[in-house]
């Protein structure tokens, strides 16, 4: 176990430091100066790109300029937007992560069991009627790229339907509401919510149901489901107690895999629907060139998919006796 | 079958299944009928593709989803037509009177769910028993299947437990709700003959016990030999004799049952005798299965008769089945040969073809052959006896040297080892072997799996490193790796994989795969080239057109003949031959071992036989090297390895192999079937954990002493080679002796 | 090798298109992308006006579809507020999307199959230490990646005609090929790992094969089946990038005709206005996108049938 750890942490640390020097070199070693682009571009004068050089301590040496950073990053000094101005980075790439975490979470709690069921119904049924229209279904509704997917939603259950008088007898939380301010707590959130939410849910189940299904057809045709229905066990029986638990077991990875992906699509659904999230302030941060936000945002971004991964791992070990944590 | 006076327990007739590949249905098994007693023991023997385990499945009424069974079949158990009950009522039977024993019980065991969970759920289908009861009653039938720690064993998930120990779990399942009928489908297939041994004893005295009806499938003849009353033989989806074991052994009435039971070497059978008989050709594809009888492609008796009219399924007085229409021609004479009961007698099957064609000027140029004269090597004789672990015996001709090799891979420090800075004992898998190969011979090499032969094998090829220990070839130092040889070693040295399905590139024709080693190592221009490969094809018995032919065309045996081909392009001097045939059917393999041992007359090139067949082995084998756990226990001529003084560890293998004989019996020495680790190697002899003879704690404590014997036999142990023969005198297998 | 490409291909070819025909979702998506291959090749020919900013039309005229009637009319999806013709500008924005999402698919294909032949069989350090990498790499979401690039170049004030512009032109096929030749690499690596111990391999070590030989004439063939299922796989991730990242404004610039772009100029209050200058070109991504699905499910189940 300890060791198992220890390599996880490891590794842990190696990717940490990869991608944070990928991301800090990407932003730092591209031609042009971004010193010019944030002071105006061609119309700024050298005077004016040379004191935004100094203040972003963009005069150092790479190697030193990346020490600077991490040793600020590390003590939580993420310095101050240039996007936003006068805003500290961190409190809010915080505020806004905390908003992407709950459009995230209701995502996972929507997409999860739904795409599991799918997938063993579909698993089940192999080349039949129910296996063949769930196939379609993600592979195709759910397949298109979140902004179809969510404009469509925005257009058709937000503008119209969401107006008609039955949503509005239904009451509050069917009023889907584009906006919500970016500081409102999860009950006030709840109503601009379930609509991007609903969109990343489809992001999620096309992965994870299909990656369930062929789980399913993969261990239904293990010998050992003959051991089990050789044992005069009713079928149903060696479906609960034999297959799911051993097709499910993958499914643990698979979701973390998933996150990543939830991730990209988050930022195009925030987007879409103007949700106060973590991917709405990355494509601003961009847009301005705000590379300490960027940054920020990135790193925050690559320590959620490594815990996420990293607890994927440690619960797919606990659970399978076959792997030992050594 | 008109022995049986009452109600048979199971009745099937005319049982068609069928299959569905790609839009097509395919019939596997046509017209197949068995009945069977209570109490009785049939054995199902087959070849791959013969349908076996389709007829095993479907005697439990369970077919996977894209096969039925055709109308007008009929399966009756104990009086009730098993075809037209509804799926309840068939589970109630699967739960209690009617179990099955699957070939691979790795895989027949759910890797999730700890062993006596899996047990005790079946106890609850079969009697409603559970809790406390069951339990019992599970340690119980544990303790009757000589698991060790019942207790333990319960606590375990099933890949913490040994091949052996998880076939007993199997056959604990299935005998646990004392069923009436028992299908084994190849239990043993894939273990070692030592936990063969073990689990054949417990099969035969469990259902003896008990009073069980068995059909047991295999396509081991000598497992039916030793366990069964009567066996049908089965052949590409149909019977071709049903018959007392003794009268299919002593006088088949079907071709193709005589050249089945002559395939097979016996033990102590030896290529210098007589070549093995072998069938031709390949069994019919089941997408175009031929009007007339399914073995005429094959049958050195067919008529034209043969090819027009199916022969039907006669009854002999004598109560067996047929299905031949010459089988009244079959006379006394038409024996198979077998070395151990009689003396051969002209056989109705020819001696290959290869023998009499005579010599191919093709390999052996007289040139060639100058160079293969042996070499004299000085101070040999010396150094062998010093070190005592080089088989001596004529040392003029040596091939290759082997001093002290040794492979010890690396195991991954734990925690505790890194903090206590130990490094962890590394896995022995070769540990300080002497072996001396003599030119145009065969050294045969057997050990049970995990004795490290397979890495012996490639040490001395080079695809793994040597952690110590030097090779020689013709007074050449041998480099590590095959990658910094010498085209000129590199050229010498060639193998002969396991695997037929992997040993070729699927994606390159015959001719290029046997083209690509003459224009790498021989140097040749590729028109030349060309030429030479379709005459290798030729050598090994495969007609021109197969030259354009790809892999995925090619039978097994097909695929083995073009490696071997492969393996000669080179001219070598030695080839390694790592289980070239364990992997083909009983049929196919003798026409493979007798193509070896011809291309070694020819080509005078020497061979390195790895198998866990013994009776193969020595077949083949001029000399024969057995290994346990990375180190050889005993050498010697192989027409040693079947008489004594036999190493205890060899005794135990030789008792174990399932002679194809049913009038021969012998004591069975039955070996514990867990293998000590490699990594944990025990103390003073290796062999002292499992061995029988064991004198007392000098055998754990002291390392065994060679000792020689006649013609340079040399044998490790503690026990004096004189005592050991004593000891041993039970054992009887040549024909030289008698 | 000269039989293998003839017959072998050709037989792999009538396998595929045997099983694509057997599924008929399959066949029909292969049909809808080769359908969308001949717009994106004679685009120019097929679209009734050819200037994609030709904006000489009637402002937000509705469209003239009329599918029952089987009739084009005028301007079939209608025009948009400047009076460009979407009809035409959906036909010709389906060149940018192929050429983009296939050449970045085929550059990625060719550099991560190399790349992960090259570990696969080498082993050891150098695969190891790369391969750390591309996992720390890969932790990275491929659209943030592509953001973060994407936004960084573009931003660049280039000299015309110098190579950096030529790059910051192409900047969306480079970052596309640069995302996928990791994973392309460790398709292929996993891939070898598993043929270099099959025994075939072992036969031409022993001949003392030198590794270029080993790795391109004895592993490749046998690779190359995943290859095809992980292209097709790519190709179709790819169209949902280039789709995504013109929609968020990070892909081609304002007046040409991307589907993405033109989803994104006319949502929100242009939406009421015209809301066919928006479904169409959504429409079209739509389609695209699950054809390209269906087809590369139809060619895993083919080429795992074959192999
Ligand atoms: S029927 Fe003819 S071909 Fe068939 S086994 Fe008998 S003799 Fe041979
Ligand atoms: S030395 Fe002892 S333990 Fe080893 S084989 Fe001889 S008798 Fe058995």
């Amino acid at each position: 176990m300890i060791h198992f750890l220890r390599r996880r942490f490891l590794f842990f640390f190696f990717t940490y430091l990869v991608s944070s020097l990928t991301i800090f070199f990407l932003l730092r070693i591209l031609p042009g100066d971004p010193a010019r682009v944030i002071a105006g571009g061609r119309e700024a004068t050298d005077d004016q790109v040379a004191q935004i050089r100094d203040e972003l301590g963009l005069n150092a040496s790479l190697p030193q300029q990346y020490l600077t950073w991490a040793v600020d990053f590390i003590r939580g000094e993420w310095g101050d937007t240039i996007a936003f101005r006068g805003a500290d980075n961190r409190d809010l790439i915080m505020e806004r992560s905390v908003n992407s975490a709950r459009l995230a979470a209701v995502a996972l709690l929507m997409s999860v069991p739904l795409s599991l069921a799918l997938g063993v119904i579909a698993g089940l049924f192999e080349n039949r009627l129910p296996d063949v229209l769930i196939s379609l279904l993600t592979l195709s509704v759910v397949s298109l790229p979140e902004f179809v997917t969510g404009l469509f939603l925005i257009n058709i259950v937000a503008l119209r339907w969401g107006r008609s008088e039955l949503a509005q007898s239904l009451g509050w939380w069917f009023l889907a509401s584009s906006a919500a301010p970016a500081n409102a707590s999860f009950a006030e959130m709840l109503p601009a919510l379930w609509l991007p939410a609903f969109a990343a849910t489809l992001v999620m189940l096309a992965y994870i149901s299909r990656l369930t299904r062929a789980g399913v057809i993969e261990e239904l045709k293990r010998d050992y489901v003959r051991t089990a229905a050789l044992k005069g066990i009713a079928w149903r029986a060696v479906i609960w107690r034999h297959v799911l638990r051993n097709a499910l077991l993958p499914t643990i990875t698979v979701i973390a895999i998933s996150i990543s992906w939830l991730v990209s699509g988050l930022v195009v659904i925030e987007y879409v629907f103007g949700f106060p999230g973590l991917g709405s302030l990355l494509i601003a941060a961009i847009e301005r060139r705000d590379l300490l936000l960027v940054q920020g945002i990135v790193m925050v971004t690559v320590t959620v998919i490594l815990f996420a991964n990293l607890l994927a791992d440690v619960a797919y070990a606990l659970l399978n006796p076959r792997v030992e944590l050594a | 079958m008109a022995t049986v006076t009452q109600r048979n327990l199971l009745d099937v007739d005319k049982l068609t299944i069928s299959y569905r590949v790609e839009d097509q249905w395919i019939q596997a098994v046509r017209d197949f009928q068995l009945q069977l007693g209570r109490g009785h023991i049939i054995g199902l023997v087959g070849e791959s593709g013969s349908g076996k385990s389709t007829v095993a499945l479907a005697l439990m009424r369970y077919l996977s989803r894209n096969g039925r069974v055709e109308k007008g079949s009929r399966l009756v158990f104990d009086g009730e037509d098993l075809l037209s009950k509804p799926n309840a009522e068939m589970r109630r039977l699967w739960a209690k009177r009617i179990k099955f024993v699957p070939q691979n019980a790795a895989a027949a065991l759910n890797p999730s769910i700890k062993i006596g969970r899996q047990v005790t759920e079946t106890l609850k289908a079969a009697d409603g028993i559970d809790g406390h009861e069951a339990y019992e009653r599970m340690i119980r039938m544990f303790h009757d299947v000589n698991l060790v720690d019942p207790e333990r064993v319960a606590e375990r998930y099933p890949h913490e437990l040994s091949g052996g120990m998880q076939q007993r779990v199997t056959i604990a399942m299935a005998l646990i709700s004392n069923p009436e009928l028992l299908i084994l489908d190849e239990p043993t297939t894939g273990l070692d003959v030592t936990t063969e041994a073990v689990i054949l004893d417990l099969v035969r005295r469990l259902i003896a016990e008990r009073d069980t009806s068995v059909v047991y499938i295999t396509h081991n003849l000598g497992v039916v030999a030793q366990l069964c009353e009567r066996a049908l033989v089965l052949y590409a989806g149909e019977i071709m004799e049903e018959a007392s074991v003794l009268d299919l052994f002593q006088q088949p009435r079907h071709p193709y049952s005589l050249g089945l039971i002559s395939s097979v070497p016996k033990p102590g059978q030896s290529k210098r005798a007589a070549p093995l008989q072998s069938i031709a050709g390949n069994p019919p594809s089941l997408t175009r299965i031929p009007s007339g009888c399914v073995f005429a492609n094959r049958c050195p008796l067919v008529l034209d008769l043969c090819r027009e009219r199916k022969p039907p399924l006669e009854t002999l007085e004598d109560g067996r089945l047929v299905r031949c229409h010459r089988w009244s021609e079959m006379e006394a004479g038409m024996q198979p040969v077998s070395p151990i009961l009689r003396p051969p007698s002209p056989s109705l099957w020819r001696a290959s073809p290869e023998r009499e064609k005579g010599r191919n000027a093709l390999l052996d140029t007289t040139g060639e052959k100058e160079r293969k004269k042996p070499l004299p090597l000085h101070g040999v004789a010396q150094a062998q006896t010093r070190r005592g672990g080089v088989w001596g015996g004529g040392n003029d001709n040596t091939l290759m040297r082997a001093t002290d090799l040794s492979k010890h891979f690396p195991v991954e420090r734990k925690v505790s080892e890194i903090l206590g800075r130990l490094d962890p004992a590394p896995i022995r898998a070769v540990d300080g072997v002497d072996l001396r190969l003599r030119a145009g011979q065969t050294l045969g090499l057997v050990g049970e799996s995990g004795s490290g032969k397979t890495t012996l094998a490639r040490l001395i090829i080079g695809l793994e490193e040597r952690s110590g220990g030097t090779l020689e070839l013709l007074g050449m130092d041998v480099r590590n790796s095959v990658r910094d040889r010498s085209q000129d070693v590199l050229s010498k040295l060639q193998m002969v994989f396991q695997n037929p399905q992997n040993s070729l590139n699927p994606y390159l024709s015959v001719r290029q795969a046997i083209r690509r080693p003459l224009i790498k190592l021989r140097g040749f221009a590729p028109a030349e080239a060309d030429a030479e490969a379709l005459a290798l094809l030729e050598r090994v018995n495969l007609r021109a057109e197969y030259a354009e032919r790809y892999p995925d065309e090619l039978s097994g045996g097909e695929k083995q003949r073009v490696a071997i081909a492969r393996a000669f392009a080179s001219d070598p001097d030695l080839i390694i031959c790592d289980e070239p045939v364990s992997a083909l059917d009983v049929s196919v393999q003798s026409a493979v071992l007798n193509l070896l041992a011809e291309l070694q007359d020819e080509h005078g090139s020497a061979y390195l036989f790895i198998s866990h067949n013994l009776s193969v082995v020595g077949y083949l084998a001029d000399a024969i090297a057995v290994m346990y756990l990375g180190q050889l226990f005993e050498v010697g001529e192989a027409r040693e390895l079947f008489q004594s003084p036999y190493h205890p560890y060899t005794e135990a293998l030789v008792s174990a192999i399932p002679v194809p004989d049913p009038l021969h019996a012998t004591e069975r020495i039955l070996l514990s079937d867990d293998l000590p680790s490699a990594q944990n190697l025990p103390s003073g002899c290796r062999f002292h954990t499992r061995c029988p003879r064991k004198i007392g704690e000098i055998c754990e404590t002291d390392k065994p002493p060679w000792r020689q014997g006649d013609a340079g036999h040399l044998i490790r142990c503690h026990i004096p080679l004189d005592e050991l023969t004593n000891a041993q005198s039970g054992l009887v297998l040549t024909d030289e002796t008698d | 090798m000269k039989s293998f490409t003839v017959s072998r291909a050709y037989g792999a070819f009538m396998r595929t298109a045997r099983s694509q025909l057997r599924h008929p979702q399959s066949a029909v998506g292969t049909l809808l992308v080769v359908f969308f291959l001949i717009l994106a090749l004679f685009g120019p020919q097929l679209a009734p006006y050819p200037n994609p900013n030709d904006q000489s039309h009637s402002l937000r005229a509705a469209p003239t579809l009329d599918i029952g009637g089987l009739r084009l009319g005028e301007h079939p999806f209608g025009t948009d507020r400047l009076g460009r013709d979407v009809y035409s500008r959906v036909i010709l924005g389906a060149g940018s999307i192929f050429r983009i999402a296939g050449l970045g698919t085929l550059i990625s294909v060719v550099l991560g199959s190399a790349l992960g032949l090259f570990m696969g069989y080498q082993g050891g350090w150098v695969d190891e230490i790369i391969g750390r990498v591309i996992d720390a790499l890969l932790a990275i979401p491929a659209l943030l990646l592509a953001l973060v690039l994407i936004g960084i170049i573009r931003n660049l004030d280039f000299a015309a005609g110098s190579w950096q512009a030529a790059l910051a032109d192409n900047v969306i096929l480079l970052v596309i090929s640069l995302l996928y030749i990791p994973i392309v690499a460790r398709v292929a690596r996993s891939t070898t790992l598993d043929i270099k111990t099959r025994e075939f391999v072992e036969a031409a070590e022993i001949r003392g094969e030198s590794q270029f030989y080993i790795i391109f004439r004895e592993i490749l063939p046998s690779v190359i089946p995943s290859l095809v299922v992980e292209a097709s796989l790519r190709f179709s991730y790819a169209i949902f990038l280039v789709a995504s990242l013109g929609f968020l404004g990070f892909g081609a610039r304002p007046p040409s005709p991307d589907w993405g772009l033109m989803v994104n100029e006319n949502r929100g209050g242009f939406y009421q206005l015209t809301p066919w200058a928006l479904e169409f070109p959504a429409l079209a991504i739509a389609i695209l996108v699950i054809a390209v699905n269906l087809m590369s499910d139809g060619i895993r189940r083919a080429v795992q049938k074959g192999s």
